[in-house]
């Protein structure tokens, strides 16, 4: 892989604009962006054909630092509007941003249908188990057992697996790895955008400041050697027996399937309609 | 003969004055084209809203199926591909006004049709629209509420919610039509407006008129005035997402034009950028409200029928509008003085054509499928001891009020 050197990731970045960010220090979704702008940088994508959408949370606050068409959307509603702009120009690459809460609680129902129709947008999922930006609640994301401010017993609800859920609405391209592993999610990330169809990454996350907190996880290095020591790649972990599997991070692509895109079945459709209304008159 | 002549108010000049009968009679779209195509159609309203919005040049529509507006979406499914545009069912009315918002934001005149509780769904979204400037254009036909309600009956509850239905303070543009061909004409509006004045604009609908069928003539479709927006001209380092001019209006980019703009619900600077200050904050709060205020005049639109001599006077929009013009012209038949003010822009209210009407007329009797939600506009401008007295029909049982208890309503008030 090709070094890219700070300026670089600085031409990218609206750099005297919206800076400093507003990310606590020791969080991860900096290393993410920085995945996101090398895999982007990478493929030589024309920058005026890319749209970041986001929904909202921490995570959700990363378009508004990068030099492209961004949007900073509702709650939950990152793949809703992000289908109508790539519906609208299917020709512009269109990614999304999103976190745990946004994509998996509020915006469950937009993530699953979009990956259903496989319409081509690059999903980058943060997931750092807990929602950040209202102080430490918890989300479908966040462990059994574990604490939130409104789990102050523990946390009762068993948690999604994010990559499961997606494989099992149809989604296309499905891989998760975490942010210790940069290089490996700027692969997937730009692997995810080359796709034609739904591609979720579930980047995962540390958050030391509220989530490492409430549970004990240490500092940020500390959670970063977690996510090192804890997780393993799915070559691995098949050769494991079930019970040392459970409880790590599986790492890698979990499906890359061929099936029709969404935006090509509906050209196919206006072609064919539009044919046909000719033979009528 | 009654008389009926469109008008559109004045604005407001230092001394509010009542000029709202010496206006600019603006021709029907419509009237000009009726010698082109003399062929009359047999129309249901929500058809006529989805070939209004055709003829405007609606190129996105996303929905989800709910009754009394599904027409809407069934036609459009069927003529959007044919002329290059897109079609999609979401997997409800949030994801539906999210993905026409998107649209809009990539270049697309979009649409979406929905009925009360859909209608519910998407006000946070609305307030999306309006905060970022965004045109689109949504459809709500309305029927008997609140929840779940009586799907197939009409009511008029949606007209505050139209107005304030979303959290925050922002202004609202509705139009409320009274007939098929005035559905097929305002629709064209609402895209014009939403286009003009890059905002979310609501076209309120009546069950009864969504689904009733009646002739019209459709104009034809080259003469139809089709306002786009403005496309920036700079280059795009010099580009303000939200710059203004005097009128408030200002030039939009879309996604993918190589402006590389950004776009959030958070308040924001002319640029787009989120910001605390109070002074940008307040900045972007007048200019929401001011592009509405300072435009009142090409904003608002009333009927008047017979309102030159009128002692009594009818006002109500909608269905009761034509109800209501039934009446006046019984009573009228009948002797009586009675004329009828019928707003088809219902936000921002008619305030000076109101004033003026209840300045004239002994007694306003106002019809309406609600608890009083237009009288209590009226309330709010009865000024003087001397103002016309208000007087309400209200209901809320699923039907209309027909015209004959308007009369009986009217001769009441007539003969105190």
């Amino acid at each position: 892989m090709t070094k890219i050197p700070q300026r670089k990731i600085h031409d990218y970045l609206r750099h005297d604009k919206k800076f400093p960010h507003v990310w606590c220090s020791g969080c991860s979704n900096g290393i993410v962006l920085g995945a996101v702008i090398r895999a982007i940088d990478e493929l030589k994508l024309d920058r005026n054909n890319i749209v970041m959408v986001s929904g909202i949370g921490c995570s959700s606050r990363m378009p508004v630092y990068v030099d492209f068409d961004t949007l900073h959307s509702l709650h939950g509603r990152a793949i809703a509007f992000a289908t109508g702009i790539k519906m609208y120009k299917p020709g512009m690459k269109v990614i999304v941003i999103t976190g745990d809460g946004d994509a998996t609680a509020i915006g469950g129902n937009h993530f699953i249908h979009a990956a259903r129709r496989n319409l081509d947008l690059t999903v980058i999922l943060l997931n750092n188990s807990i929602y950040g930006m209202t102080g430490g609640q918890y989300s479908p994301a966040t462990p059994h057992g574990a604490r939130a401010t409104t789990t102050p017993y523990g946390n009762i609800d068993p948690d999604f697996d994010i990559c499961k859920l997606a494989i099992g609405a149809g989604a296309t391209h499905v891989a998760r790895t975490t942010a210790f592993h940069a290089l490996e999610l700027q692969k997937q990330i730009k692997e995810g955008i080359e796709h034609v169809g739904f591609s979720l990454i579930e980047a995962i996350c540390a958050c030391p400041v509220i989530f490492g907190k409430l549970n004990k996880k240490g500092d940020a290095p500390s959670m970063m050697r977690n996510m090192r020591d804890n997780s393993i790649t799915i070559a691995a972990a098949e050769k494991l027996p079930k019970e040392q599997v459970e409880g790590k991070i599986i790492r890698g692509t979990f499906i890359k399937e061929d099936r029709t895109e969404y935006t090509q079945a509906y050209a196919e459709l206006r072609a064919k309609v539009v044919a046909e209304d000719g033979n009528d008159d | 003969m009654t008389k009926a002549t469109k008008t559109t108010t004045k604005p407001e000049k230092k001394e509010p004055v009542m000029n709202a009968v010496e206006t600019t009679v603006e021709k029907p779209i419509a009237k000009t084209m009726e010698k082109k195509i003399s062929k009359a159609v047999v129309m249901q309203g929500n058809e006529a809203v989805a070939k209004g919005a055709l003829a405007a040049g609606c190129d996105f529509f996303a929905g989800y199926p709910i009754t009394p507006s599904t027409e809407v979406a069934e036609i459009l499914a069927t003529e959007l591909p044919k002329v290059g545009g897109t079609f999609m069912q979401m997997e409800d009315e949030i994801a539906s006004i999210c993905a026409i918002i998107g649209a809009s934001l990539a270049g697309a005149k979009s649409l979406t049709a929905t009925s009360g509780p859909g209608y519910s769904l998407m006000q946070e979204a609305i307030g999306f629209a309006k905060i970022t400037e965004t045109p689109a254009v949504v459809v709500n036909v309305q029927r008997m509420g609140p929840s779940t309600g009586m799907p197939t009956s009409p009511g008029q509850g949606d007209i505050m919610q139209s107005r304030w239905g979303s959290h925050g303070d922002a202004p609202a543009i509705v139009l409320y039509p009274d007939s098929v061909k005035e559905a097929f004409q305002l629709t064209i509006r609402a895209f014009n407006l939403a286009e003009k004045y890059r905002t979310l604009v609501v076209l309120l609908m009546d069950e009864v008129l969504g689904h009733m069928r009646e002739a019209v003539t459709l104009p034809d479709l080259s003469t139809v005035r089709v306002i786009n927006r403005i496309k920036p001209n700079v280059p795009p380092q010099w580009y303000k997402h939200y710059d203004e001019n005097q009128k408030y209006l200002s030039p939009i980019a879309s996604y993918g034009d190589g402006y590389r703009f950004h776009v959030t619900g958070l308040t924001h600077d002319d640029h787009g950028f989120p910001t605390n200050k109070p002074n940008e904050a307040a900045k972007m709060m007048e200019r929401l409200d001011k592009k509405i205020k300072h435009n009142i005049r090409d904003l608002v639109q009333i009927e008047t029928v017979d309102m030159e001599d009128a002692k009594v006077a009818v006002f109500a929009a909608g269905i009761m509008g034509r109800a209501s013009k039934e009446a006046v012209k019984m009573a009228r038949a009948e002797g009586m003085q009675v004329g009828l003010l019928r707003p088809l822009t219902i936000w921002p209210f008619p305030d000076d054509a109101v004033k003026k009407m209840l300045k004239d007329v002994k007694a306003v009797v106002v019809p309406e499928l609600n608890q009083g939600q237009l009288f209590h506009e009226l309330e709010r401008l009865v000024r003087g001891r001397d103002d016309g007295r208000l007087v309400r029909i209200n209901r809320n049982d699923g039907t209309v009020i027909t015209p004959a208890e308007i009369l009986k309503k009217i001769k009441e008030v007539y003969n105190d």
